[in-house]
């Protein structure tokens, strides 16, 4: 068991810098998730905490130790890949005992820890088999169970799930939670998936432009973000972003007032569409409704709230039709004010 | 998509089949022809004679030792070059074209320009005794220094032929992805276990082709020995030059023609099976 931490990492390919000063760190068991959309420095940090890349400055301490110029196999870690790089002409067994064997332990030692790993991941019926006979969701266990044979300290996967089918994934979630939680790893999970990074980790470490945004529990993150980013890339429907004018701590909106913070010039005004309400006479913050969305669970209703373009959620029983101009009634403490200048979010009042 | 007629592949690849049937088979049929018939029949009498003549013993034991030696040396060279090769960042495709240059230059020439360098009054011979290590021309490829004129044919051989062994391996080691190292690296395995346990092994349909091909040009081995060595290093294709051209026995030329064939699909089938990739193993 071994925390990380990253310190102030920078990571430059020519003229351009995937990692901006990157610091964060995973205590000990902890399950962080990196999220980020493609092209964010996500995979590049992964790898550097792996040893794949080398940083070009900034420090990696595993467990206490600076590993920042150690190869891959002194680092003490496991990996899953996204495309699992199970090898493919080694059976599911041998895949599995590969790090055991190259640790040269006892043959006894081996069999037992590759059908414990097995059982977690119920792969034992294939140990004979090639990767190339298993399915894909097959083949991401065995490449789970090859990282949780060694019975790693820190274990990092990146976007182990992105290549299986909707459903597998939802699935292969689950279970990767329940193996983990068991295990106690201290793992780092890349993913552009804000379900899976919701649902799996302890805490989410939102990437943007080489930077990280925001670190912090799923809640947190999705009820508080940092940035505009963060607001915008968690949640579905994302974010609403109202442009108002703050004056003498109210902004106003049509008939509505919010208390607002008086610090920026020019300000917005972030709603989730499901922290609004239809409110019951039509006062409140006038919503313009052009498309209604019937979903199942819910209503997904697009409009415009002051003329910018909005996504509302709605109760499914909800009647509101296309056209129709409704008022919304908004909780002043679940909305987040943003600097537009900066596009990160003010301290709330 | 509108059913096209059934005719249309095969008369697609009609042209290749009658080049084939044409230059190939048609010539195969008639060397096998020829190398079983002597006098008004059937007979074996082509190979009796070729396997009571005096260089024949030799020029077997020198063809096979020659390939023993010469092949395994250019897959070795080959594989650390291939592996140096994919490693660079810049000027890759520069020291490939270099590393190939000699595939573009005929076996005789290549033979020639070592018998320039080699002979008694060659460069080797100038540079040994300008640094005084020889007192005058000293002979390497004459029948007094059978070890010497080995040596130099495979050197000659080595520097002619293992460019398109790398060739075929940097193509293999381009087809492996690199994930397969990265994760054998982060599971522990050292450089020499990861080339030992997960690139040799996913290279092997790579090595299959390119021993295959390489194993069967070597038993035809020609120019290059007769250039350096004349007959005083007799091998198979060399006997049956001779044969043909200087003893004008077809006959007997035919059988050797034949011999180095069956010896050459028996070594293809024995790789065939030792290095097979069994379908479930393929990535």
């Amino acid at each position: 068991m071994a925390d990380i931490v990253i310190d102030r990492v920078v990571k430059e390919f020519g003229s351009f810098r995937a990692l901006q000063e990157v610091s964060l760190t995973v205590n000990d068991g902890e399950f962080v998730a990196l999220l980020g959309p493609s092209g964010c420095g996500k995979t590049t940090l992964l790898r550097i905490i792996a040893g794949l890349e080398t940083q070009t400055s900034g420090r990696v301490v595993i467990g206490g130790q600076d590993v920042s110029h150690l190869s891959p196999r002194k680092r003490g870690l496991a990996m899953v890949f996204q495309n699992y790089a199970v090898f493919p002409h080694m059976t599911v067994f041998e895949n599995v005992a590969f790090g055991l064997r190259m640790q040269k332990a006892a043959a006894a030692d081996v069999k037992r820890k590759v059908e414990r790993a097995a059982a977690l991941l119920h792969i034992e019926s294939y140990l004979d088999r090639y990767p190339a006979k298993l399915s894909g969701g097959q083949r991401q266990r065995v490449a789970v169970a090859r990282a949780l044979a060694v019975e790693p300290a820190v274990l990092l996967m990146d976007e182990p799930l992105s290549n299986l089918d909707a459903l597998l994934r939802l699935e292969m979630r689950t279970e990767l939670k329940a193996v983990l939680r068991e295990a106690g790893t201290t793992t780092i999970y890349v993913t552009h998936d804000q379900t899976e990074a919701m649902g799996l980790a302890d805490r989410i470490a939102v990437m943007y432009g080489g930077k990280i945004d925001q670190i912090g529990s799923p809640l947190e993150i999705y009820a508080t973000p940092a940035t505009r980013f963060v607001g915008g890339f968690i949640g579905s429907p994302p974010m609403n972003f109202i442009k108002v004018r703050c004056s003498q701590g109210t902004a106003r909106i049509g008939d509505a007032a919010l208390p607002c913070p008086v610090t920026a010039e020019s300000l917005e005004l972030g709603l989730r569409g499901e922290d609004a309400s239809l409110s019951a006479d039509g006062s409140g913050l006038p919503f313009d409704v052009r498309v209604v969305e019937p979903m199942g669970s819910h209503l997904l209703l697009t409009g415009a709230i002051d003329g910018q373009l909005a996504r509302i959620v709605a109760p499914p029983t909800a009647e509101v039709t296309a056209g129709e101009r409704v008022g919304l009634t908004v909780d002043p403490a679940r909305v987040t004010w943003i600097d537009s200048t900066t596009g990160r979010a003010l301290a709330r009042a | 998509m509108p059913a096209r007629p059934s005719w249309i592949p095969y008369a697609l690849i009609a042209p290749s089949v009658v080049f084939l049937a044409a230059l190939f088979l048609v010539p195969l049929v008639q060397t096998i022809w020829l190398s079983v018939s002597a006098g008004d029949g059937l007979s074996l009498e082509n190979y009796r004679r070729m396997a009571g003549d005096l260089n024949f013993a030799l020029a077997v034991k020198n063809t096979f030792l020659l390939t023993l030696v010469v092949v395994p040396l250019q897959v070795v060279l080959a594989l650390g070059m291939a592996t140096m090769v994919t490693k660079l960042d810049k000027g890759r495709d520069l020291v490939l074209w270099v590393l190939t240059i000699p595939l573009g230059i005929s076996d005789l020439a290549a033979g020639l320009a070592w018998l320039a360098l080699l002979q008694n009054t060659g460069y080797l011979n100038s540079a040994l005794y300008a640094l005084g290590l020889i007192q005058g021309p000293t002979g390497w490829l004459s029948q007094e220094t059978p070890v010497a004129l080995f040596f130099a044919i495979v050197l000659a051989e080595l520097w002619r032929a293992t460019a398109i062994v790398l060739v075929i391996l940097i193509a293999g080691l381009q087809l492996i992805p690199k994930e397969f190292a990265e994760a054998a690296e982060i599971f522990g395995a050292k450089p020499w276990t990861r080339f030992t346990r997960i690139t040799l092994p996913l290279l092997k349909p790579s090595l299959q082709s390119a021993l295959i091909l390489r194993t069967v040009l070597a038993f035809e081995v020609f120019a290059v020995v007769y250039a350096l060595g004349g007959r005083n290093f007799p091998v198979l294709a060399g006997e049956a030059y001779v044969w043909q051209n200087d003893n004008q026995n077809y006959g007997v030329a035919a059988a050797y023609a034949v011999l180095i064939m069956a010896i050459s699909l028996a070594a293809t089938a024995v790789y065939l099976r030792v290095l097979r990739t069994r379908p479930e193993q393929l990535p």
